[in-house]
């Protein structure tokens, strides 16, 4: 197999006392779209925030076109960091600057584009996620849910990532939303051939957006295969999640 | 529990703290002198600092410099010494009073504001954000506070001094009748530029002190609103403080220098 885009080997993390990553392991291809499953509180953000030196991992490797990213400087991150589009579970837009301004934000800053141009492209990614032009001109604080997660996708694809990140895209929106979500999801990924690592635990989000899925549990990759394998998983804990009930292996941990 | 252990641990807690405020310092000002500049973000920040806060750091050098004229006649016609009063005003306003009425004012202003704005942005992962689009926040966020903070301070205080004296001035000749000329005479017989340029000194340190305690408690912030609440709380008693010992500090520099 060719050299994996990303390429994660005994990944550990934790906060204090709490271990949230414990030894994880995980490959993912390139242009390959791999859907993270697991509980709320499992480690899935802290998992991409490593991946993204945001967190800084206790051990373990992580490779980015088989570069090890673990322990770069500053300036050699920023330079990584030109690879990924991420989109955060709180859409995370910068509530100072314009929508357009956001979405513009990362032609400016990484690809040293003219404020003209990167407009032109901002509007163009908008139209992409379904916004009219005047939504540019507004800020963040003006927008719906829904609103919100597109123009974090716009600014996440702006750049033209190699590797994009999708943090929960579809919780707390409407069924049909997230329907729309999942298909720019899709088309944003296959037009730009990007490589995508999401998180969810919607179950038709991920059965959408998935090539391959891989379930988190405590601090492990416990199960990966295709998408179309995941009910016949012989995995008492996949089963369990994708089925969504209360009995089972995984117990939830009630914090005292 | 052992009480030894507890003050241990106490005092470990505080040096680890002062360490991560010492690193915070250095990487914030070397940033303030390596490209790229966010030239907009500075100017911004220098008109809300300098422009903005002339009415609050105004009103305050005003009655300060009012109250000074008054209180300084009470003790100096006791032994006779009225005309040292307007000496009195101004050595007190450029020494003393400009600066540290000033920077307490923009602490509670500035230095809130910034702590507030910054952890919103750490909590609501716009700073994360920042640095997934090849921004560092330090660059960003911090430098530009941290030049405007210590540039605009000492001319604000140019102002605040100016206006202190003229507070003292108008009790001098509306209420405790010195001649206008005289009083004026008096005020600027005895100054020395060292006053003024001491006080200047103290202002551009406050600046500092308000701009790296604001932007330090606002990047640590953690654990939602309340955590931007309290980073906001200790960006203004810490600067407060660290103004007050800084200013002794300061003036123990100069004095020793005379
Ligand atoms: N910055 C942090 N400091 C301390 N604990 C954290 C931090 N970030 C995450 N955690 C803890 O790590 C665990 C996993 O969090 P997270 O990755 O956000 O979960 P999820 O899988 O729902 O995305 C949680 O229990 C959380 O309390
Ligand atoms: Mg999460």
């Amino acid at each position: 197999m060719a050299v994996p885009k990303i390429s994660i080997r005994g990944l550990k993390k934790r906060f204090g006392s709490k271990v949230v990553l414990d030894g994880l392991d995980l490959d993912i291809g390139a242009a390959e779209s791999v859907v993270v499953i697991g509980g709320s509180g499992t480690g899935k953000s802290v998992l991409l925030k490593c991946i993204l030196g945001l967190l800084d991992p206790e051990e373990g490797s992580i490779k980015i076109d088989g570069q090890e990213v673990v322990g770069l400087s500053t300036r050699e991150r920023e330079a990584v960091n030109t690879k990924f589009g991420m989109l955060f579970q709180s859409a995370a837009l910068f509530d100072s600057l314009k929508v357009w301004e956001n979405v513009a934000f990362g032609l400016v800053s990484a690809q040293k584009k003219s404020k003209a141009e990167a407009r032109t492209i901002a509007i163009e990614k908008l139209a992409q996620v379904g916004l009219p032009p005047q939504t540019g001109e507004l800020f963040p604080s003006e927008l719906s849910g829904g609103m919100k997660k597109r123009v974090g996708l716009a600014r996440a694809i702006a750049t033209q990532p190699e590797i994009i990140f999708f943090d929960e895209p579809t919780t707390g929106l409407d069924p049909i939303m997230s329907d729309v979500i999942n298909d720019l999801i899709v088309d944003c990924v296959k037009r730009a051939g990007a490589t995508a690592l999401s998180i969810t635990h919607d179950m038709a989000s991920c059965r959408k957006i998935a090539n391959r899925v891989a379930m988190l549990y405590q601090g492990k990759i416990i199960w990966d295969g295709p998408v179309a394998e995941i009910d016949r998983s012989d995995n008492a804990f996949v089963d369990q999640f994708i089925h969504g009930r209360a009995e089972g292996p995984i117990r939830m941990q009630i914090p005292v | 529990m052992n009480p030894l252990a507890k003050l241990g641990r106490v005092t470990l807690a505080f040096l680890a703290r002062i360490g991560a405020v010492a690193v915070f310092t250095v990487r914030a000002t070397s940033h303030c002198f390596r490209p790229p500049f966010y030239w907009r973000h500075i100017a911004r920040q220098m008109l809300d600092i300098g422009y903005f806060s002339l009415p609050v750091v105004g009103m305050t050098a005003l009655f300060t410099g009012m109250v000074l004229a008054l209180q300084s006649y009470t003790g100096f016609a006791r032994f006779s010494a009225e005309s040292a009063v307007a000496t009195v005003v101004v050595l007190s306003m450029t020494r003393e009073l400009g600066p540290v009425i000033a920077g307490l004012m923009v602490a509670g202003r500035i230095g809130a504001s910034m702590a507030a704005e910054i952890g919103t942005m750490r909590v609501t992962e716009q700073i994360d954000a920042l640095h997934t689009l090849s921004t560092n926040p330090m660059k960003y966020l911090v430098a530009p506070r941290l030049i405007a903070g210590t540039t605009m301070l000492p001319l604000l205080v140019v102002v605040a001094d100016i206006i202190g004296v003229f507070g003292g001035y108008i009790v001098g000749v509306y209420k405790l009748d010195f001649n206008a000329a005289t009083y004026l005479k008096q005020t600027f017989d005895f100054l020395e530029f060292m006053d003024v340029f001491s006080g200047l000194v103290k202002a551009s340190a406050f600046g500092f002190l308000i701009s790296l305690m604001g932007c330090y408690h606002g990047y640590n912030s953690d654990g939602g609103a309340q955590g931007v609440g309290r980073a906001t709380t200790n960006a203004v008693v810490s600067a407060s403080i660290l103004i007050l010992v800084f200013n002794y500090a300061i003036t123990e520099l100069f004095f020793a220098g005379r």
